[in-house]
């Protein structure tokens, strides 16, 4: 699972790609043919870059994704959620299996982006720095992070760059599997016992500032930007996605008689847009930028795992063996 | 197959100590979902977890047949002494070497157990037994391609596992504790016991161990680490029953 | 001091409460194999994706959950990337052929307006 609110990086001052215009013109005219750029395709540098920047920060986003949950995969209720926890966690791993091999076609290695995630270099989505204080939380999570991460799957499936367009594809059906789980899940606390009830409302006034954070600040128009939509390595802008995300969930919400903590949350029937408090955009920075409720342990944590299967990888390194890019 | 009440007690007790087995182990390796040593594993891992609790769910569901209360009641609401697993299952999941191992030796018990059972006179029994065949089948290719890697990879991991299996073989002598009135069972020709079950899976175990380098003293355990199919445990049952119980047991008549 | 967590199974691991930003110096993943599945008998195995993996034989192992649990799948082939051999991208056009190959297509064969004129002319006769 993902958003959007990805960290595209401005391209430095000064640094001018030679760009041969004949390659770039083919480039740019099959990707607005809706072809798709493979591996072994030219493309420009900066392409390359900021599609690796966010390919990586997508599959950090899945294993990380998979702690918050995965906080209370010993103490699910009952075997259907017992099984069905460990599967969607299971899942988030897979995810980040399929998005660092989509992210290694373009050249950097599964280990090196693991290290920059763990020394702090790259970043994941801002809401996996927020925790699951009860049970509850990983319903709302399961149903409507997941819900605003389909969102941002579905649009970029459409983008141009053939091993993601493939590996999301895989990911949005399992992703249908756990917006449905969450939703359940949801249902289930809302239309149950009192403590139950008041469990979910206290998990969703809890969530709803990080999903307000989830899709990203209102993008810049820039000319920077402009060229990322051109060749479809971004799909849609933030703000679009929150909107749509507002347009198919509160009405869900609501019905299960839950409230939302923004008292001018409410869709202008004039504009059809929805009207809400501006998110905290300082607290995203700054959550973002490592301080966070749970920054610190998700990497410790990510750090230990990779530390404590260290001796069974490299017991099974062959000297001889050369490290090969994936081919698609 | 119509049971008397004695054959029917007895059936029952090997039903729960083998679902409360792959309950408790499900559980303990499915604390390695998201923390394992590489993605890949990970997921491998994860899903095997997922089948354990799965085969658990179906053993709980035959109980529940023959008079036993529903799934869940009986997986979070039973005291610690209600358990029958075998104190294999209830160590915490350690390195990975000692989960790996354990994962080895209870999974080729698994697949001679369900082996054994695929020919029980008792029908419900056989059906399940069939029906999860595949499963643990791949559980212990996997168990095994793991151990003999190990076991033959560099002289760190050689170590390890073999230190590993010193601290883990003579646990898994629990597995085959013999259970109360089993000699009914026998008679029956609805399980042949844990004592042959014991003997092939040493066969076996011999076998694998000599390709994984591994070392093995065939020496009687000076502990045989029963007590489990009695209801007498380990000091980490307890903890991990209230840990596994905790969102259950805030109101146990409400639908999670 | 160690790090208590939500999490029992990570507070269980007792990690430093310090932060460490330092980068791993052996990190050790393996190299990359290419799976292909067959999703039924009868049917083509299908490239499904790569993973990483210290030989074959674990890598096949591996493939299995990542790339069956969820899907039908009745055969699977591991291939380790570097043995693959691919044609070059910069070759594309070699594959490009041209419309006038209709001596070797079914639609390049079109009799039955002679055979009609044939008969239309036996049937005057």
């Amino acid at each position: 699972m993902y958003g959007g609110g990805y960290i595209f990086e401005e391209s430095k001052n000064g640094h001018k790609e030679e760009i041969d215009p004949v390659k770039l013109e083919r480039f740019e005219s099959k990707i607005a043919a809706g072809e798709k750029i493979e591996p072994a395709d030219w493309m420009p540098f900066e392409y390359r870059r900021q599609l690796i920047r966010m390919i990586e920060q997508h599959a950090h986003s899945e294993i990380i994704g998979a702690l918050p949950e995965g906080t209370w995969i010993t103490r699910a209720p009952g075997f259907r959620r017992k099984l069905a926890l460990m599967a969607k966690v299971q899942d988030e791993v897979g995810h980040a299996q399929l998005l660092y091999s989509a992210a290694e076609t373009l050249g950097k290695p599964r280990e090196v982006m693991i290290n920059d995630l763990i020394s702090g270099k790259s970043k994941y989505s801002n809401v996996f720095n927020y925790p699951a204080v009860t049970w509850a939380d990983t319903a709302i999570i399961a149903w409507l992070i997941d819900a605003g991460a389909i969102i941002n799957q579905v649009a970029n499936s459409k983008g141009s760059y053939g091993p993601y367009c493939r590996a999301l594809e895989r990911i949005c059906i399992e992703e249908s599997f756990h917006l449905k789980y969450g939703h359940d899940n949801v249902v289930f606390l809302a239309t149950g016992t009192p403590v139950q009830r008041k469990m979910v409302q206290e998990a969703l006034n809890r969530w709803w500032p990080p999903i307000m954070h989830f899709f990203g600040p209102s993008d810049k128009i820039s000319v920077h930007t402009e060229t990322l939509m051109k060749w479809k390595v971004k799909m849609a802008s933030n703000d679009d996605m929150r909107q749509k995300f507002l347009d198919m969930y509160v009405p869900k919400i609501w019905e299960l008689g839950l409230t939302i903590p923004d008292p001018k949350l409410k869709k202008n029937d004039e504009t059809g847009k929805w009207e809400y408090t501006e998110p905290d955009w300082e607290e995203f920075k700054r959550v973002i930028n490592g301080d966070g409720p749970c920054n610190k342990e998700r990497l410790a944590v990510r750090r230990r795992a990779e530390e404590k299967g260290e001796w069974v990888r490299r017991a099974l390194m062959k000297d001889k063996e050369k490290y090969t890019v994936p081919l698609s | 197959m119509n049971l008397n009440p004695e054959t029917l007690s007895a059936v029952k007790n090997l039903i729960y100590s083998t679902a409360d087995d792959h309950l408790v182990l499900g559980h303990r390796n499915s604390e390695w979902t998201g923390l394992g040593p590489i993605l890949e594993e990970d997921i491998a891992f994860s899903s095997m977890a997922q089948d354990k609790l799965g085969q658990a769910l179906a053993l709980y569901q035959l109980l529940n047949k023959l008079g036993e209360r529903d799934p869940d009641t009986i997986a979070f609401t039973r005291k610690e002494n209600e358990f029958r697993c075998c104190h294999l299952t209830e160590y915490p999941i350690g390195d990975y070497g000692f989960s790996l191992m354990r994962h080895f030796l209870f999974d080729e018990a698994a697949l001679l157990r369900f082996d054994m059972l695929s020919n029980s006179g008792f029908t419900e029994l056989s059906h399940i037994a069939k029906k999860f065949r595949g499963e643990i089948k791949y559980h212990v290719m996997h168990a095994e391609e793991w151990i003999k890697q190990l076991g033959n990879g560099n002289e760190e991991s050689n170590r390890r596992i073999q230190i590993m299996f010193d601290t883990v073989y003579p646990l898994a002598h629990g597995i085959f504790e013999p259970l109360e009135n089993e000699n009914i069972l026998i008679e029956n020709k609805i399980y042949e016991g844990e004592n042959e079950l014991e003997q092939r899976w040493r066969v076996r175990i011999g076998k694998i161990v000599k390709d994984a380098n591994i070392i093995l003293n065939e020496t009687e355990p000076k502990d045989k680490h029963y007590g489990g199919r009695r209801g007498m445990h380990t000091e980490y049952l307890k903890p991990l029953l209230l840990e596994m119980t905790e969102v259950f047991s805030i109101d146990p008549n409400a639908e999670w | 001091m160690s790090l208590k967590s939500l999490d029992p199974r990570i507070t269980r691991e007792e990690l430093p409460d310090v932060p460490d930003n330092t980068p791993l110096k052996d990190i050790h993943h393996w190299n990359t194999f290419e799976v292909f599945h067959q999703s039924k008998t009868g049917g083509h195995h299908i490239h499904v994706g790569s993973l990483h993996a210290p030989n074959a034989e674990m890598a096949l192992i591996l493939a299995k959950e990542q790339y069956a649990r969820r899907y039908n799948c009745v055969n699977l082939w591991v291939v380790k990337t570097s043995d693959i051999l691919a044609s070059k991208k910069e070759d594309e056009e070699i594959f490009e052929t041209t419309p006038e190959k209709l001596y070797r297509e079914a639609s390049g064969y079109k009799v039955m307006e002679k055979i009609n004129k044939f008969k239309n002319e036996r049937k005057k006769g």
